[in-house]
């Protein structure tokens, strides 16, 4: 579907001529975030202020174009896909932070702000954003407001959610909001809380207050080896039945090691089964006693070669490692298919040996990197899309995968969101009736569907969403 | 040359891309306009493209890949490994083969060639160019006011050989290089005088040309070869523990380009730091910043021996800007061929810089000095900027 040459014309008089791209060769390079699926949009608009961005959307509803919000596109959902194609609003422009309170302890920031540019910047007044997705070098706090983004440290700090006060969003019909406010606590319908998290769905994002937190004063950083994934599994059971919540509990498998240790040199051991990495902070006698706790449940329970960082340098270059090792995996093979269910934690050995057995049944290798303290595994299926072959098997596994989450009593998604990737699984775990409820919050917000539609719910045209019908894969796949 | 269609891409570095996206915010082309197309991840899916046949090779998309600086800070930043250094090589050598390049980048190109094949020509050039400057010439273009004042150039010392200061422990060869010697005599001169003091005799092959980098980092690997093969006649059969080079561009470019030299390439910083210099006999008490040149610390990944350098001077305070990482905007002939873009980073650049509110701002490559230099004039700043060996070797000179 092109747009009418009146339409463009109409967003150029919007947003200024120089941001619109309507090159159809330009556009391809647009269609894909961090996931696998691809389909280009018919423009890439960006504007550079909620006025614009409200102009931009009256165009869209007028026209009954699809609208679908874009920061650094690092989901891994789907989410800023346009598969329906039309208008992918662009907000990389709007990366001002517009204030820093110290004293209330908040920012106000603009959706194109990198998520790791407010902690640099937060820092200086010795605060720091606590939501921190791996991907927190490019993706913008938009995006992490839409998807309700978490990150290894939401273990004990919570998602974004638990971090926006309060957000300016422009709706379907191109109408300005304020959802939220200044205080934590929210009176009334808690609006924003319905918008972060709807995954582009209900509402542009064109600012949002954020919650700060004082930089702690002491951090320690423990790095320990386990000869088995259900070893590791088990000692994160243990901590946290021990009425311990560190700041971060991740664990990375063998593979996963072997990927980052390759960049990063970071010291983690190879000959592991698996690695966990744990954090804690607060004042120095508490972390010194949560840390001397922890050490003695992980060494409970066959962790060895314990190594605690020595330095911030040190620090930070373990949180490298594991803050890059899905990137990394790209040393293993050159594509991934990542799910990011979530089980209650007493069920992590299970679930491992569950996720361990369909990756050895379908003959594809997976890596395990994941927010072990919360649950949320992150299974990467690892393959190379150049071979065709194997395509439908790396769809079944992942299924499959999901499936076993679901069947052990978890959700589909931690953090990722479901996007494109998961919408035909929503059936599993809501009930029609369900469905219909958050139907009618969509239909109340976006009669007419322009807002990131075939996202979420699922689309009864697209029984097998991932790798089949208009996905990058398949073109690419074609190509080949 | 080439007969299949972007032959010199290789599909497996393409490959290694997982399209995660953590390169994005480190380039400073996205970074500046917000788009997929101008940034390391798109880039890379353009040439895929290109090369599975998934895109036809269109002029307008060239456009992408001329917008890259070619800085590889996404390649220290990603994970997977990509190679993007090579890639984005072997993109731009296809580019020029395919398309008609504009009268700018034939001339520039033309010009490159020319003046890199004998080094009298430069010198030549050199000449000319520092008469100019003395009736006020060069300040009518653009180019010409980019250009530091030019001292007279750096000659070797008779012999070819400058002795070890005490006991000689090492043997090095110096690049002089092309555009060192007659920009910034005095960075050389200094990085010399900073080597004899580390005990290292330092020879000055006669032979040596141009090592090739600003061929091809603009898409002339031929010519760049070319180069190659003369300079390797000359360091072949010769004895000398390391290949010591000032110039961040050089120096990637030799470790990446010439594998006969494996592990013998040495950034000056690299290797002051690895053999040690005497302890400084003077203070130098001044405020200084650090501007990571790129292919200094993301093509070598030499980010702390600068630094470590620096600190080791008494009395000099060190004060880091917010981004010191982050490309000036200069990038070889960038700056002349993409003068837009290349303004807005600098412009960027500066405000980081100026916010230090140091005396002097320290780098390791020409290049990059020069576009500071100019930047800083502009704003009417009176913050100079050094190569690391002119500031280390004050400690020196009481």
């Amino acid at each position: 579907m092109m747009l009418a040459p009146s339409v463009i014309e109409e967003l150029r008089r919007a947003v200024g001529k120089e941001f619109v791209i309507d090159s159809s060769n330009d556009l391809r390079i647009f269609e894909r975030d961090a996931s696998i699926e691809g389909c280009a949009p018919d423009a890439v608009v960006l504007p550079a202020n909620v006025a614009e961005v409200s102009a931009v959307i009256k165009i869209a509803s007028k026209n009954r174009i699809p609208v679908v919000a874009r920061g650094a596109g690092t989901g891994l959902s789907g989410g800023a896909v346009t598969i329906r194609g039309g208008i992918a609003l662009q907000v990389t422009r709007m990366r001002r932070i517009l204030e820093i309170d110290p004293v209330a302890q908040t920012a106000l920031v603009e959706p194109g702000v990198v998520n790791q540019e407010l902690s640099l910047v937060a820092a200086t007044h010795k605060l720091f954003y606590a939501p921190d997705p791996s991907s927190q070098k490019a993706c913008t706090i938009g995006g992490n407001a839409a998807e309700n983004s978490g990150g290894p440290h939401c273990l004990y700090y919570g998602v974004t959610t638990n971090h926006v006060l309060g957000m300016e969003v422009v709706l379907a019909d191109g109408s300005v909001h304020w959802v939220g406010g200044d205080a934590p606590d929210r009176v009334g319908l808690d609006l924003c809380g319905v918008l972060v998290g709807s995954e582009g769905t209900l509402c542009a994002i064109t600012k949002v207050k954020v919650r700060l937190l004082r930089t702690p004063p002491s951090v320690a950083t423990l790095l320990a080896a386990f000869p088995t994934i259900e070893a590791a599994s088990q000692a994160v059971s243990a901590v946290i039945g021990h009425g311990i919540v560190p700041a971060a509990l991740e664990m990375m498998d063998s593979v996963t090691v072997g990927a980052v240790e390759a960049h990063y040199h970071a010291g983690y051991p190879t000959d592991a089964g698996a690695v966990l990495l744990v954090e804690v902070d607060g004042i120095a006698e508490s972390t010194l006693e949560l840390m001397t706790a922890i050490r003695k449940v992980l060494a409970d329970h066959h962790g060895y070669a314990m190594r605690e960082a020595q330095s911030p340098a040190e620090r930070d270059l373990l949180w490298a490692g594991r803050k890059g090792a899905i990137g990394a995996l790209g040393r293993i093979k050159p594509n991934y298919y990542l799910h990011d269910g979530v089980v209650p934690r007493s069920r992590l050995p299970q679930i491992l040996s569950a996720v361990g057995e369909i990756g050895v049944h379908y003959k594809l290798p997976v890596a395990n990197v994941f927010h072990a303290g919360d649950g949320n595994l992150h299974p990467n299926i690892l393959f190379d899309l150049r071979d065709r072959e194997v395509l439908p098997q790396v769809e079944s596994a992942g299924e499959e995968m999901l499936r076993a989450v679901v069947e052990l009593g978890g959700a589909l998604s931690g953090e990722h969101g479901i996007g494109l990737e998961k919408s035909a699984f929503m059936p599993w775990v809501f009930s029609e009736d369900d469905l219909d409820a958050m139907k009618l919050v969509k239909h109340a917000l976006d009669a007419h569907g322009i807002m990131n539609p075939g996202k979420i719910f699922p689309d009864p045209e697209r029984k097998m969403p991932h790798l089949a019908g208009r996905t990058g894969l398949a073109i690419e796949a074609k190509w080949w | 040359m080439t007969t299949q269609p972007f032959a010199r891409l290789n599909d497996d570095d393409l490959a290694t891309c997982v399209h995660c996206g953590l390169c994005l915010d480190a380039c400073p082309t996205f970074r500046q306009t917000g788009l997929e197309t101008e940034s390391p991840r798109g880039r890379i899916y353009l040439m895929t493209q290109w090369k599975r046949g998934g895109l036809p090779f269109t002029e307008d998309q060239a456009r992408h890949i001329d917008l890259c600086l070619g800085c590889r800070t996404c390649e220290a930043v990603c994970p997977s490994g990509v190679p993007y250094g090579r890639i984005i090589e072997a993109g731009r050598s296809e580019v020029e083969h395919i398309r008609r390049p504009t009268p700018k980048r034939w001339l520039a190109r033309t010009a490159l060639r020319q003046l890199l094949a004998k080094p009298r020509r430069l010198r030549t050039a050199g000449a000319v160019t520092r008469a100019a400057q003395k009736v006020g010439l060069t300040s009518l273009v653009r180019s010409g006011r980019q250009l530091p004042a030019l001292r007279p150039r750096f000659q070797p010392p008779a012999g070819g050989i400058a002795p070890a200061i005490g006991p000689r422990k090492h043997r090095v060869a110096f690049l002089v290089g092309c555009v060192m010697p007659i920009l910034y005599p005095q960075s050389h001169e200094a990085a010399v005088k900073l080597l004899q003091l580390a005990g290292c005799e330092v020879w000055f092959p006669r032979a040596e040309r141009c090592c090739g980098a600003l061929l091809a980092h603009n898409g002339d690997l031929d010519g760049a070869e070319r180069l190659r093969d003369v300079n390797m006649q000359v360091y072949r059969d010769s004895n000398f523990e390391a290949l010591i080079v000032d110039s961040a561009g050089c120096g990637a470019h030799l470790k990446d380009f010439y594998p006969e030299l494996e592990g013998r390439v040495k950034d000056l910083s690299e290797w002051l730091v690895d053999v040690g210099l005497p302890t400084p006999a003077g203070e130098v008490t001044m405020r200084v910043t650090y501007q990571d040149a790129c292919h200094l610390a993301h093509a070598q990944r030499i980010k702390k021996q600068p630094r470590d350098l620096i600190r080791s001077i008494p009395g000099v305070e060190l004060v880091e800007m917010r981004h010191p990482d982050i490309c000036c905007g200069a990038a070889g002939l960038y700056s002349t061929l993409e003068p837009a873009m290349s303004a807005r980073i600098l412009q960027e650049k500066l405000d980081d810089v100026l916010s230090t509110r140091a005396e002097v701002v320290v780098t390791g490559n020409p290049g990059c000095q020069m576009q500071l230099e100019s930047g800083l004039r502009s704003r009417g700043s009176t913050m100079r900027v050094e190569h690391v060996a002119e500031l280390v070797v004050r400690a020196f000179l009481h």
